[in-house]
């Protein structure tokens, strides 16, 4: 696989439906009614039901190993949080590659989405 | 009292390691990759994974925190080091918590049939902050995850424990209900006069005005202007629930005056936590607008 700094990966784009937050708060084995109870989500101040942690630190794997193949190993994935993303939004991360030392690569993630960036963050990943 | 407690469980070290409730399994990753649309072959295609680098099913590394989460019917144990900061937070106050940061550190990929294990630490207690959303704490826990006694993963966990500030005042004020009896009481907080009514015939002073003497009856009033010294009588901190116009929370005193009346007002620009039975005040006068200028106590020193 041919890399190089700067190099931007594909946009990976998710409709972030009430089904997507419910469906990846439970396989991650999350709980808590923010994630899934609209009117608790509402009572505790938020718009609506939205995206947990979990999930975040999942989809960026993925953007980042839809990417790189199934032979690239994922080293680490360290996200800032930023704005929620709640249910009805659509989430769009964008990334390039910022350093590269031999065949261990460091990509940087932002996920966006109406409201600004809902996630930052970088993935240290080694390629095949 | 924060620092103390968060020095006691930092020097505590890692808590007891909790065991996952299930082995790294394939059905809980097939779900994972199904609910996250991933479609990397590894995880769930045996013939794709064998052909891999890692010669066989893993798990996806990001799955790490999922073996070991709580679950619908788990309590947090005794010994959880986040647990015990938030409790400690909660009590001062900084009553809300939002998490700022997530880094996983992966060793090696999971593979399914592994037993998991998941100790945490407490690392870092930082505050007070100023922040956007308020002033709070940064706490920070490290989790680690077994396999045996091989650390497999790490995680740094930090969160930001912070007060909510005071919500801004919604609406305007309450207006009074201005009687043949009060109006010159109002038309005194207009002027700067706090007014209290005085019986023609007898002399009393009284508060709150009314239309006849209760000591001698006579319907002849007259009023005085007071000072505006006192004493807090007693008082409220009223938390909840929001009134138009006020920000929570605020205190309502009945003060003691000089003349011999008490009088209730807020008390303004004083903590709440300083307020105390005996505090000594005067009047100052708030305009609302042309028609309304309501009364208040200061702290007088």
């Amino acid at each position: 696989m041919m890399v190089a700094v700067g190099d931007t990966l594909p946009e990976l784009v998710i409709e972030v439906t009430p089904t997507f937050v419910v469906s990846t708060a439970f396989a991650t084995r999350d709980y808590q009614d923010v994630h899934h109870d609209r009117d608790a989500a509402v009572e505790r101040g938020s718009k609506d039901i939205f995206l947990n942690i979990l999930t975040d630190t999942g989809l960026v794997q993925r953007f980042v190993t839809d990417w790189a193949g199934p032979n690239a190993l994922v080293r680490d994935i360290a996200i800032r949080l930023g704005v929620p993303c709640y249910a009805y939004e659509t989430l769009t991360f964008t990334g390039h590659v910022s350093e590269r030392d031999g065949k261990l690569v460091v990509v940087d993630v932002v996920g966006r989405n109406s409201i600004g960036d809902h996630v930052t963050g970088t993935v240290r990943v080694e390629l095949p | 009292m924060i620092r103390d407690v968060a020095d006691q469980v930092i020097a505590r070290g890692e808590s007891s390691r909790r065991a996952a409730p299930d082995p790294v399994n394939v059905p809980m990753v097939r779900h994972w990759v199904e609910a996250l649309g991933d479609r990397n072959p590894i995880y769930t295609d045996p013939v794709a994974a064998a052909a891999s680098v890692h010669g066989g099913l893993v798990a996806p590394p990001a799955m790490v925190q999922v073996w070991t989460m709580f679950g619908l019917r788990c309590t947090r144990p005794a010994d959880d080091p986040l647990g015990a900061m938030m409790s400690v937070l909660d009590e001062a106050g900084f009553t809300s918590v939002v998490a700022t940061n997530c880094e996983q550190t992966y060793h090696r990929y999971l593979r399914p049939g592994e037993e998991v294990t998941v100790g945490a630490r407490l690392t870092d207690v930082v505050g007070p902050k100023r922040t956007a959303l308020g002033d709070g704490w940064f706490v920070t826990t490290v989790s680690t995850w077994y396999v045996g006694d091989e650390p497999v993963a790490e995680m740094l966990f930090r969160v930001l424990k912070f007060r909510p500030p005071a919500e801004e005042p919604v609406g305007d004020v309450l207006r009074p209900v201005v009687s043949l009896d009060t109006e010159f009481f109002w038309a005194g907080t207009r002027v700067g006069e706090l007014r209290i009514q005085k019986c023609l015939a007898c002399g009393e002073v009284r508060h709150p005005p009314g239309p006849m003497c209760p000591g001698c009856g006579s319907t002849e009033l007259t009023h005085v202007v007071a000072d505006g010294v006192g004493e807090i009588y007693s008082y409220v901190v009223h938390h909840h629930p929001p009134m138009p116009g006020k920000r929570l929370p605020f205190v309502v005193a009945l003060v003691e005056l000089a003349e011999g009346v008490r009088l209730l007002a807020e008390l303004i620009d004083a903590d709440p936590a300083e307020v105390r039975v005996g505090l000594p005040v005067r009047v100052d006068f708030q305009r609302i607008d042309d028609e309304l200028t309501l009364p208040v106590w200061r702290v007088r020193s």
